[in-house]
């Protein structure tokens, strides 16, 4: 499967709203189906950790094997979707400046962070505080009322990370520049929980996260001959699934 | 291709636990801190899809992400750490004679068959389905209260998922064969939770699921 890496602008009348996440931040939402979501990167090497669950069950959720495996890939792009457990499309990647995504490495805890960069708390350093991508999102996990047992590997979109023959890992540093986006259109009604903290295998010595833009409008669903739904029969009859899921 | 075979001087014969699961079956036990557990493919090219949790509290458990992230590698063998989700190490592989395993490609589940092969896959018996039958009846889920929210990404013992420079993932034909084994040390006190896979729509268990035997040592 290859879909081209696509980039275009947004339409400014097309945007619904627009918001910042600063860098080493969190955030969450409900984004209803047929809504998309531009994420820009914006000063470049940010790090956007994301993590979906269907808001009417939140049981059912992002599942890292069952996307990989289901499209035979280790990253994600464009014409890639998000597959839950349960068989179905949780959201797709429409448009992408970068070509590869990381999902296989998680996020880091508090102890990664002190490790490797050194302590910084609310006390001293007030909002400039550094923060894990795991307490960021158990922090928004729990404004749902789910906790650790949710939490799964997520997506970290803006990262690169390749393997060798071996298996050993390489993070690639410089792949993201600033203006850099990804398009997600959400397939189903989706809790979006996103951290923007640096990526674990990140080799900088420096804790400075890069701050993420979300710019959203109307996609719409996905069409019959959508790229996504067309890149492969397994995304065909993930789509299948998602619609009889809302009949 | 990674490869660090190291063989066991273990034998059998003292082993406190000596049981076999049949394909398509579900094994649960807890492992002490400090015992040995062996994983042994009977007959060859089985996948033994995994699960770990710290016995103490089951909310701690396997993580694939951790596991891939903190070691930056992708398979396991020998020497391979199998890290919790609280960063700790739960087991160490300190003996192997397959030589690679995967945990990037999970379990296979009802609905993920529909997705992969054809919708009308579903009534195939799966892992995940496995994974919750053991995880409402085996006793030692039960008191635990665990349930389908702490099923995650898993280990597969013994399959072969390789992943190429630029990110191609592929199952291809299992390297295990009959009598190969993998052994790993408790760091702490686990659960382990297996589903013996049932997959019969591809290569991983050569389209023909098998029994494992499943040793442990003081």
């Amino acid at each position: 499967m290859s879909i081209e890496t696509q980039q275009k602008a947004l339409n400014l009348e097309q945007i619904l709203w627009e918001e910042t996440i600063p860098g080493g931040n969190h955030w969450s939402g409900l984004i209803r189906r047929g809504t998309s979501l531009r994420f820009t990167d914006l000063t470049g090497g940010a790090n956007l950790s994301a993590l979906f669950y269907n808001t009417e069950d939140k049981l059912e959720r992002y599942n890292m094997p069952d996307t990989l495996k289901g499209q035979h890939t280790a990253f994600l792009t464009t014409g890639n979707v998000c597959y839950s457990d349960m068989g179905r499309v949780m959201c797709s990647i429409i448009g992408d400046s970068l070509g590869w995504h990381d999902t296989i490495c998680g996020v880091t805890d508090a102890a990664q962070i002190e490790a490797k960069y050194g302590k910084a708390n609310f006390q001293t350093h007030r909002n400039d505080m550094y923060r894990s991508g795991k307490d960021g999102l158990l922090i928004e996990l729990a404004k749902y009322g789910l906790s650790k047992r949710d939490l799964v590997a997520n997506v970290n979109f803006f990262s690169k990370v390749t393997p060798d023959e071996s298996g050993n890992l390489s993070f690639v540093t410089g792949h993201s520049k600033a203006g850099s986006y990804v398009d997600v259109r959400f397939d189903m009604n989706v809790l979006l929980v996103l951290s923007t903290t640096p990526h674990p295998l990140d080799p900088a010595t420096t804790y400075k996260p890069g701050a993420v833009k979300i710019s959203a409008w109307h996609a719409g669903l996905a069409t019959a001959d959508d790229a996504c739904r067309n890149a492969c029969g397994q995304n065909s009859r993930a789509f299948i699934n998602t619609e009889r899921y809302y009949l | 291709m990674m490869q660090n075979l190291v063989e066991s001087q273990l034998t059998p014969e003292n082993a406190v636990l000596d049981q076999v699961c049949n394909s398509g079956d579900p094994w649960m036990a807890e492992i002490k801190k400090g015992q040995i557990f062996r994983i042994l493919d009977l007959e060859g090219n089985q996948a033994v899809d995994t699960l770990f949790y710290s016995a103490a509290n089951p909310e701690e458990r396997y993580s694939a992400v951790d596991t891939i992230a903190r070691q930056a590698k992708l398979y396991l063998t020998t020497g391979s750490v199998l890290y919790s989700s609280e960063g700790n190490a739960m087991l160490t592989i300190i003996a192997d004679t397959c030589g690679r395993h995967d945990t990037l490609g999970g379990a296979c589940a009802a609905e993920s068959n529909t997705v992969r092969y054809a919708l009308d896959k579903r009534p195939m018996h799966s892992c995940r389905d496995t994974f919750m039958h053991a995880l409402n009846t085996c006793e030692c889920a039960t008191h635990r209260n665990m349930s389908k929210r702490d099923i995650t990404a898993n280990i597969n013992f013994f399959m072969n998922v390789p992943v190429t420079a630029d990110g191609v993932l592929s199952f291809a034909d299992g390297i295990s064969g009959a009598g190969k084994y993998v052994e790993m040390r408790a760091e702490m006190d686990v659960v382990v939770l297996i589903s013996n896979c049932p997959q019969l729509n591809n290569p991983c268990n050569a389209y023909n699921p098998t029994p494992v035997r499943l040793l442990v040592w003081n």
